[in-house]
């Protein structure tokens, strides 16, 4: 196997001083370059310190942490500088002249299908469309570590099916590694070649997905691990609690 | 075409004149009553209701207004007291911004700068006249002096305030997608300082005009507030009228060159772009 583009090793993470419990605890993580991981966990299993610490915000205290150097982040919430219009913020901190950097956000533009709104002040963009922002402004930088964190999670559920087959493509144009990190698990298996699940800062399962692309819902094999990955999350398949059920 | 089988929606509301007239109208709608406030005070005037010794007529005071600008005293005047405003704010404009710059981009500068700002903030700064008339006379220095004072204060604070509240999320994202330090403050901290720090400058203004009133009745040989002192002297009230009212109109335009410049510099605000 070729040489892993991230690799953790014995990661921890605590916010409070050593002696506190640790939010990620002791991982090890690898991610070849072009893969696409998703990452499941349930709220505060540490999912978000995990992906911010690929990210490179937060720093290493405990254990080792290989990262590339051309990371981009798409955040829940869009982030764009209200007071720039589109284009620059696909543009933001671009090394190069005027000319070049606007010349690539419009192409980064033109593959997320938002090149009609380059000169548009980012507060009059509906959810999706600045969601495409992030995600222009993210590629642009052609990353060879692209982290998604919970991207399509404030968006209505029409956009949010349009903007995973926009994300798939980018991914299968540009194969930049992914790190994806969602609550849902139909998500993680309709775009990931891998699935993480984290609980209480610790992998529970690993598991790799075969179903060929274009994925459907209805493809063999979708809904065993649909339910596996819902089982490894504590959830039973009419969305109880399985903790619940057996006390 | 299925959208045929329905009727065409019919206008329930008759037409409504262009929004561009109905602002016009609702304009001078806002006029009627300070026009019939004047009217009535010329009428109150001319039948001996006010005294016009005590209080001159609205014809009075445009007459002498017009006397003053044609004789050129009213234009010398204020052009002296438009220059010491401008130096005056010039000073304060330099002093609070890069008081707020150091407070505002490091937690050095803020232990430097805030507290002290705050305790001179906390002193009415007029009463500060009796000392700056010992410590720089009573000629232009001591009123311009009162016109920085007054006006860095504002500004220092907004700003401050303007920085701190910078969405921290945007400074980060601001960081991961490779801006430097002076990047970040360049893109991300100052444009989002820059709406509260207009409102500072709106109310530096404003203060700006009161310093400039308070000063320029110290022993002033020239300048509107002096042109007022002056028509006391001969119990001139349409003279003093004049430079009420002259004030007033100072601090209007001041007011709508801001906003100008608001218009200009937030125009990715969403109210701003609907108004557009």
């Amino acid at each position: 196997m070729s040489q892993p583009i991230v690799s953790l090793r014995a990661l921890s993470r605590r916010f409070h001083g050593p002696d506190s419990p640790p939010v990620l605890d002791r991982i090890n993580l690898d991610i070849q370059a072009g893969e696409f991981v998703a990452l499941l966990g349930r709220s505060g299993s540490g999912k978000t310190t995990l992906l911010r610490t690929l990210a490179g915000l937060d720093p290493v205290t405990e254990g080792e942490a290989a990262l590339p150097q051309r990371r981009a982040v798409v955040f829940q919430e869009p982030r764009l500088l209200p007071w720039k219009p589109v284009w620059q913020n696909v543009a933001l901190g671009l090394a190069g002249n005027a000319t070049t950097t606007r010349q690539r956000a419009l192409n980064a533009l033109r593959e997320v299908e938002l090149a009609h709104r380059a000169e548009a002040w980012p507060l009059t963009l509906s959810g999706g469309e600045a969601q495409r922002t992030g995600l222009a402004r993210a590629l642009v930088r052609e990353p060879e570590l692209l982290l998604l964190d919970e991207p399509f999670a404030s968006l209505d559920a029409l956009t949010r099916l349009r903007m995973q087959s926009l994300v798939g493509e980018l991914w299968e144009a540009h194969r930049p590694a992914v790190l994806l990190v969602t609550h849902d698990v139909e998500e993680a298996l309709l775009l990931a070649s891998r699935v993480l699940v984290l609980a209480n800062g610790r992998f529970i399962d690993d598991v790799a997905v075969p179903v060929p692309r274009p994925r459907r819902r209805s493809a063999p094999g979708f809904d065993a691990l649909r339910l596996r990955l819902l089982a490894a999350l504590g959830v039973d398949e009419d969305g109880h609690d399985a903790a619940a059920k057996a006390a | 075409m299925s959208g045929q089988a329905i009727a065409a929606p019919v206008a329930i509301r008759p037409a409504r004149p262009s929004p561009r007239f109905t602002w016009k109208l609702s304009r001078l709608r806002r006029l009627v009553v300070p026009i019939l406030l004047v009217a009535l005070w010329q009428i109150a005037a001319n039948t001996g209701l006010i005294s016009t010794r005590l209080l001159a007529p609205p014809n009075a005071i445009a007459a002498a207004a017009w006397e003053l600008i044609v004789s050129g005293e009213l234009p010398y005047h204020l052009l002296i007291s438009l220059q010491r405003v401008a130096i005056g704010l010039a000073i304060a404009l330099s002093a609070g911004v890069s008081l707020g710059l150091i407070a505002g981009l490091s937690r050095l500068g803020e232990d430097a700068v805030d507290a002290t700002l705050q305790m001179l903030r906390a002193l009415p700064f007029l009463a500060l006249v009796p000392l700056f008339i010992l410590w720089l006379g009573i000629g232009e220095a001591t009123k311009i002096a009162l016109v920085a004072l007054g006006a860095t204060f504002p500004i220092y604070l907004t700003l401050f305030g303007g920085i701190r509240g910078v969405d921290p999320k945007l400074i980060e994202a601001g960081r991961i997608f490779g801006l430097d330090r002076w990047g970040l403050i360049r893109h991300v901290v100052l444009p989002g300082a820059l709406p509260q720090a207009l409102v500072g400058l709106r109310y530096a203004l404003g203060t700006a005009w009161l310093s400039l009133v308070v000063g320029e009745q110290i022993n002033a040989t020239a300048g509107i507030g002096f042109l007022v002192m002056d028509a006391r002297e001969f119990l001139r009230t349409d003279i003093i009228l004049v430079g009420l009212l002259v004030y007033a109109l100072l601090g209007l335009g001041a007011d709508q060159l801001v906003r100008v410049l608001e218009r200009r510099a937030l125009a990715w605000r969403p109210s701003l772009i609907r108004e557009a």
